[in-house]
């Protein structure tokens, strides 16, 4: 065990309340989460919530966002902000049944603009919901055994499992674990059933939070588990990651992967996108210890000062990767053993028809950018409707915003095939390689964080794309980009191959030369650029890499090979 | 004698004015008397400054024999009124009166001491009619007494009555109407048979004073006197400021922004005018009239339909103009009145239209005149080569638009902000709007010119500044609350307010919504309900929110609260006037007819105010 005598404990759990940033006081007076939300969710004047309640709102899954498209207009109109608010279903893995999915879609209806959004993290938003409407969306999702517990906010988001179509036993079973980590990680207030179900408080059990006591986590924290060689989750984005290790069909455990992380700020230099080291190996048995292990030293020793520092990431290279490991061994009272061996081949999905080890067979449907919606060509939430009314098995959202239609007998894959062919949803899987490996956060207009579009804009770049990919026979490709309205991450911005991160209006940094399964960060290419200077790049560097790049190479490492970019090797070095 | 046509070496006109008057009232030998009078009465009647009216006549009374009578009846002029149009005839009457050595007691009806109606001798009363023939807001307690059975027989009593109205309204002049009818059936004696002016009341007002107060004076015959014929405009209400409703003030627009959000079902603006150099000044709860042009696509839609030449020469209160500007300016071509239909049914001889005349046929042509414009009818009942003067002789003068002020001078120097809700609605297939008010959605961007007045409004304001105001409005009704709240805050008032504000859609029609949570924050504004009836959530009214919040509402009326009801006439104001009742009953265990009574004194004392409209 490493000792540190000199630890720096100045900007942790350690110091009181008043050395720390402001938001740990607020956390901390929130009667464990409860602050005025009751009373801000009464208040008639507003369709807003006070500031302090959004904050806690988050630990709830929700956040409050306003239409910036008409943010103007109405306070020359004398109306505050169109306020209204994203609610995000804590779905551990991914996966729902055919009757939860009719219930979304019919809240969706009643209460979010006849619209699901489905996210990088596997689960679905509802947005534009009113405030008046809340309550009602939460109790809908309890009668269908879903919440929002802790799918924002400073704790444990919810937790990603692979997809694996291929592989249903093991599929199974890493499920059922990712979804007993996040039961066991999310916050064990009562607040939420008080507020949202409006039960009553009854015999409050002390301490409410045995794990997060009154302060939480320092910022979210992040949980996935992905089962090689689909790196569809992007374990090394985790904050904790767990990669099954799979011997002759049998689960035997999971190395351990600490410290990923996208988020950054723009020309805030000690801030950088991370990618999870592997430390050791754990058996299943040790899974729930483990994570009580690793979230506890990121609990006790994460920057508490400031939240743009305050990620896992900055703890372990503050305090050095071997002590942090060092650490973690010590409360789990044992070393972790060797890390075994594993490869990875991409972290897109695979789409179309798979049939599994079980013979059930999945179909993959490619959803741009998540968005399900009907619009006059394509009646997306219809034809998903009308198949969750006759599949019997269940729905798996993609890490990549994608859906999964999971375990179909073999009996019934004719009944879905026609339904797909019916609503075009087959269709949806043609397109270039780089469309069907796109992804894009939600961004304007109801973000608060984004400066650019990203989700309304992405597939109009996309369609400018194509023709340089047809001029220079790169079509089925595939290589990943990703777009964001900001530089804080949520698509993963920063391990894709080509990434555009949003700085004002038109204006994005690219990036080059991601790891094609998601090993390696990129590095910005051009800053704050617009989409003449971003085509014209495109058009240079694929057309160079069409002719001069080696057998099988993929387009992020011939961008770096080629000299366009730099190699990345650790987070701290991304903006050198 | 009758009223000479030029006035007299180097008069005055308000020397010439008080001429004519005395020279209408006089008698033949009266007149002769007082030539004589004039003539004989020398330097002596000259003051410093030269000739001094005010001093002959004074001279005059005591020898003259038309002087008070002998024995002096008491005159009373009695005003029931909404904008003030019957306050300034009642000034006029009563100093027309003074004229003639009478000395009258002005009276609104919302003061007026009802037990001394038995005591009255002459009385005269000008009254307008509010809404579907109800008495103005203010008068209605004077109504109720007068109307019901406490009220006295009045054997002794002459009386006269003007009536004030809109011949828009199918229950025209009803407000004088059921005085007349009421003071009659008392026992009283009539001085002179009821006029009924429509809202050109600047011909036929004048005339019945004329009339009236010179029944008044002591004569043994009231059918000898010469009968009178008067111009227009030779009376008018007394005036204090440059600008009013014959000389508006022309306005620059400020700014004219629509409230309402998108997805609203509703268009309502605000306007900001200002006043710079107006030397207008008003208080909070004032109205602002505004003179409108008609649209100019109705104006050439009725000049095309009858095949009338824009330039034609017509002649309008003496003025030259071309029909296409007395059509855009003069009249009213939308909506229809009874007289309209009256005079085309002759014009057309359309049997459809003959149908509908007679008091009989109230229903029927009410819902006509709802149905149809003025250039659906002419289209419908086409009358071929009509003269541009036949046309206008049915038409109805042009009249301003009344909307409470929504600012405060104290806040806004030199400005007027108005609440204006756009009238917009299809009839027959075909969009139609309000003058007015798509008036100012159409023609007042800013930098253009609005013609307006002030219209004081004293039955609407606010108490001192200690007392607690409970302020109910539904839509633009919350117009004056604004002015009052930017008058308290500008005072530093210390008395607490509450807001009561009724709309369809949050998210849409919060009118003022971010100003409201600002004086909510600085609690300038004490406390605020609304109440949406178009949103999902169970839909709610105003008065839904006060009897949710019975105990406080009631808490603030014992604590000398003052109340305030704004917006709409026909639900609104009755809605909420039972839920008021109802608290008082269900908080004080009061029975309804005290609580009635207790209402009743809080009119009494100004203390529930109403704008309704």
């Amino acid at each position: 065990m490493t000792d540190t005598p000199t630890l720096d404990r100045s900007r942790d759990l350690s110091q009181p309340l008043d050395k720390l940033g402001p938001d740990e006081t607020l956390k901390a007076n929130s009667r464990q989460l409860r602050g005025t939300i009751n009373e801000s969710l009464f208040d008639p004047i507003t369709g807003a919530v006070t500031t302090n309640d959004t904050k806690l709102m988050k630990f709830h899954g929700i956040y409050q966002q306003d239409d910036r498209d008409i943010r103007d207009e109405r306070r020359r109109q004398k109306l505050e902000a169109a306020f209204s608010f994203m609610a995000r279903v804590r779905l551990p893995g991914g996966v729902l049944s055919a009757s939860q999915w009719l219930k979304l879609d019919a809240l969706a209806h009643d209460y979010a603009g006849n619209t699901l959004r489905l996210t990088t993290r596997q689960t679905f938003q509802f947005h534009r919901v009113l405030k008046t409407d809340l309550r009602a969306l939460m109790q809908g999702l309890r009668d269908v055994l879903l919440d929002t517990r802790a799918a924002c906010g400073d704790d444990t988001r919810g937790v990603m499992a692979s997809i694996n179509p291929h592989l249903s036993a093991i599929h199974a079973e890493v499920y059922a674990l990712a979804k007993q980590a996040s039961d066991h990680a999310i916050p064990k207030t009562g607040a939420y059933n008080e507020i949202w179900y409006q039960q009553e408080s009854g015999e409050v059990k002390e301490p409410e939070e045995p794990f997060y006591g009154r302060t939480y986590m320092p910022r979210k924290f992040k949980i996935g588990f992905v089962v090689p060689p689909s790196n569809d989750i992007d374990v090394y984005a985790q904050d904790l990651g767990f990669i099954a290790i799979v011997s002759r069909g049998k689960l035997k455990g999971f190395n351990v992967a600490i410290g990923g992380g996208m988020g950054r700020t723009d020309q805030a230099p000690e801030t950088y996108p991370r990618l999870a080291d592997v430390i050791g190996f754990i058996p299943v048995e040790q899974l729930i210890p483990t994570i009580d292990a690793v979230m506890s030293v990121q609990r006790d020793y994460g920057d508490r000062v400031n939240r743009l520092h305050a990620r896992f990431k900055y703890t372990i290279d503050d305090k050095g990767l071997d002590w942090i490991k060092a650490e973690i061994e010590r409360r789990l009272g044992q070393p972790l053993a060797a890390a075994k061996p594993f490869e990875f081949t991409s972290n897109g999905d695979i789409l179309g028809w798979v049939q599994g080890d079980d013979g059930r067979h999945h179909f993959t449907v490619f959803i741009e950018n998540g968005r399900v919606i009907n619009t006059p060509a394509l009646r997306l939430m219809d034809g998903l409707r009308a198949i969750a009314q006759v599949h019997k098995g269940t729905f798996r959202v993609t890490p990549n915003q994608s859906l999964t239609i999971a375990e179909i007998a073999p009996e019934d894959r004719l009944i879905i095939a026609k339904l797909l062919d019916e609503y075009g949803l087959a269709g949806l899987n043609v397109g270039s390689a780089l469309r069907l490996n796109s992804m894009a956060c939600v961004a304007l207009p109801t973000c608060a964080l984004a400066m650019a579009e990203s989700e309304r804009y992405l597939p109009t770049l996309l369609s400018k794309i194509e023709p340089i990919l047809d001029a220079h026979g790169l079509r089925d490709e595939p290589i990943t980009i990703r777009m964001t309205g900001c530089p804080n991450g949520c698509a993963r911005p920063y391990i894709a191959e080509i990434a555009l991160t949003g700085r004002a209006p038109g204006k994005y940094n690219l990036y080059f030369g991601g790891g094609f399964h998601g090993q390696r960060l990129n590095k910005m290419y051009l800053e704050n650029v617009g989409e003449p200077v971003i085509l014209e790049a495109l058009e240079k560097v694929l057309g160079h890499y069409a002719k001069a790049r080696q057998p099988k190479e993929h387009f992020g490492d011939f961008a770096i090979r080629a000299g366009y970019v730099a190699k990345v090797t650790e987070g701290r070095h991304f903006n050198d | 004698m009758t009223k000479m046509e030029f006035s007299g070496p180097g008069l005055s006109s308000d020397q010439w004015e008080r001429i004519n008057d005395l020279a209408v009232s006089l008698q033949p030998a009266q007149a002769l008397w007082l030539s004589g009078y004039f003539a004989g009465v020398g330097s002596t009647a000259r003051g410093p400054s030269g000739f001094d009216q005010v001093a002959v006549l004074e001279r005059a009374k005591p020898e003259q024999p038309l002087a008070p009578a002998v024995e002096a009846r008491t005159l009373t002029v009695l005003y029931g009124t909404e904008t003030g149009n019957s306050r300034g005839l009642a000034k006029t009457v009563a100093e027309a009166a003074k004229q003639q050595g009478i000395v009258a007691t002005v009276s609104d009806m919302a003061d007026y001491k009802t037990r001394k109606l038995k005591d009255e001798q002459d009385l005269l009363v000008i009254t307008s009619t509010h809404g579907e023939g109800d008495p103005p807001q203010s008068a209605v307690a004077f109504f109720e007494f007068l109307e019901g059975r406490k009220a006295p027989k009045l054997p002794d009593l002459r009386f006269a009555v003007l009536a004030l109205g809109d011949s828009t309204y199918e229950k025209y002049c009803e407000g004088g109407k059921r005085i007349d009818r009421r003071l009659e059936e008392l026992g009283a004696m009539r001085l002179d048979a009821r006029v009924d002016c429509d809202v050109d009341f600047d011909e036929a007002a004048p005339a019945w004073i004329k009339a009236v107060v010179a029944k008044l004076a002591p004569q043994d015959s009231t059918a000898t006197l010469t009968p009178v014929t008067t111009r227009a405009s030779t009376i008018a209400p007394a005036t204090t400021s440059a600008f009013d409703k014959q000389n508006p003030f022309v306005a620059t627009v400020i700014d004219n922004i629509v409230l309402t959000g998108r997805g609203s079902s509703k268009e309502t603006r605000h306007i900001e005018l200002s006043l710079e150099g107006s030397g207008l000044v008003y208080e909070p709860g004032d109205a602002l009239g505004v003179v409108p042009r008609n649209d100019p696509a109705v104006v050439v839609a009725v000049l095309e339909s009858l095949n009338l030449a824009a330039d034609a020469p017509v002649s309008v209160k003496e003025k030259q103009l071309t029909l296409g500007d007395a059509l855009s300016s003069a009249f009213e071509v939308s909506a229809v009145t009874p007289r309209f239909i009256d005079h085309w049914a002759e014009l057309s001889g359309a049997a459809a239209l003959a149908r509908l005349r007679g008091p009989e046929q109230t229903e029927a042509r009410s819902a006509f005149m709802r149905e149809h414009h003025v250039v659906d009818i002419i289209r419908q009942f086409p009358v071929k080569g009509i003269a541009a003067d036949a046309l206008l002789r049915g038409l109805r003068p042009l009249q301003p638009r009344l909307y409470s002020i929504s600012s405060s001078l104290a806040a806004v120097p030199d400005e007027a902000h108005l609440t204006v809700g756009t009238v917009r609605y299809d009839l027959d297939g075909k969009p139609r709007a309000g003058v007015a008010s798509s008036y100012l959605a159409e023609h007042a961007a800013p930098d253009a010119v609005v013609p307006v007045y002030i219209q004081s409004n004293p039955h609407f304001r606010l108490p001192q500044d200690d007392a607690a105001i409970l302020m109910i409005g539904a839509g633009t009704g919350v117009a004056p609350y604004r002015a009052f709240m930017q008058e308290r805050e500008a005072r530093a008032a210390s008395g607490r307010s509450w807001l009561v504000f009724g709309e369809r859609n949050f998210r849409s029609d919060f009118l003022y919504q971010t100003e409201w949570q600002g004086l909510l924050k600085d609690k300038v504004l004490t406390r605020m309900d609304v109440a949406f009836s178009r949103d999902r959530t169970p839909k709610a009214y105003v008065q839904d929110r006060l009897r949710q919040n019975s105990r406080d509402v009631y808490a603030w009326l014992e604590e000398g609260a003052h109340i305030y009801v704004c917006g709409d006439a026909a639900h609104l104001a009755p809605d909420v006037h039972a839920t008021l009742l109802d608290i008082i009953v269900q908080e004080s265990g009061r029975d309804a007819a005290a609580a009635a009574d207790y209402l009743a004194a809080l009119q009494r004392d100004h203390r529930y105010q109403r704008d309704v409209y």
